[in-house]
């Protein structure tokens, strides 16, 4: 009955994958750089999903989804990277424990 | 059918073994061409399942805007005197091998798709028109709250780059 030959579990198995070499990214690296990219393959990797599950009731829903979080990936990414810039002129490295100090 | 399942299955080799070189690099570019190798990957898996509006997005946004993005501040950071022999360094011939083979891969089989006629998409596929009837019905609250968002995202991009490029600015002065 489903609408894609694809089993729909093995899709979810790459996304929880992808899922969890971003998040061990994002624990691991310090550069901050690195850091917005493992939070960009969190972010696919829950598009994916979305995908999946659309395509696997064949409704546009999951493809809707997915257009929402791309505009949140690139208002992220916008800000994100402005914050990049200003570490990089505060402190000269790109190190997140850098900016640990939250004192004014 | 099984082929299909074949396709499917290299693709996602690919963008994990593309994502794990991403995360593992510790030059920024060579993460960046991973990352978008895996980006592309990612979009063959949407066009496998029947959403080809989501693959062309993903491209086009994804491995192509966000990915600039990244690459223009990744640049950048890199102003300095030694920044060309850098560059020299890091775009070394041997540096393109890795990539090179993910995306011939990649190229394969889109030529395979697009060449093979009754293998396109598997199963019934979301079209972009029953895409775009949902999005801006149901949807709409949803796309103007996107919208709010993006906006305030370009102000604030605006704002904290902007002191950025005056200092810079003034310490070439």
């Amino acid at each position: 009955m489903t609408a894609v030959s694809v089993p729909i579990e093995h899709v979810l198995v790459l996304a929880a994958a992808l899922f969890t070499i971003g998040l061990v990214g994002v624990l691991v690296r310090r550069n901050v750089i690195f850091l917005l990219m493992s939070l960009e393959i969190m972010m696919n990797a829950c598009g994916l999903a979305f995908i999946a599950a659309g395509a696997r009731w064949a409704e546009a829903d999951g493809q809707i989804m997915y257009m929402l979080i791309l505009a949140l990936a690139a208002a992220e990414v916008a800000v994100g990277l402005g914050l990049v810039l200003q570490l990089q002129r505060r402190f000269d490295n790109l190190d997140i424990d850098a900016a640990s100090e939250l004192a004014g | 059918m099984s082929l299909e399942l074949a396709l499917f299955y290299l693709a996602a080799l690919v963008s994990l073994s593309a994502t794990v070189l991403t995360v593992t690099r510790t030059n920024a570019s060579h993460a960046l061409i991973y990352l978008i190798i895996s980006l592309l990957a990612v979009a063959l898996i949407f066009f496998l399942l029947g959403a080809p509006f989501a693959a062309a997005l993903e491209i086009v946004i994804y491995a192509g805007a966000i990915m600039v993005l990244f690459l223009f501040v990744v640049m950048m950071l890199n102003l300095g005197r030694e920044t060309v022999a850098q560059e020299r360094r890091w775009l070394a011939p041997k540096m393109w091998i890795g990539p090179g083979i993910f995306a011939a891969v990649l190229l394969l089989e889109l030529l395979y798709l697009i060449v093979g006629t009754e293998v396109v998409t598997s199963g019934k596929g979301v079209s972009p028109k029953e895409v775009g009837i949902e999005l801006f019905g149901p949807y709409l609250l949803a796309v103007e709250l996107a919208s709010i968002l993006l906006l305030a995202a370009l102000v604030g991009a605006f704002h904290l780059g902007r002191r950025y490029m005056r200092a810079r600015r003034e310490e070439i002065e």
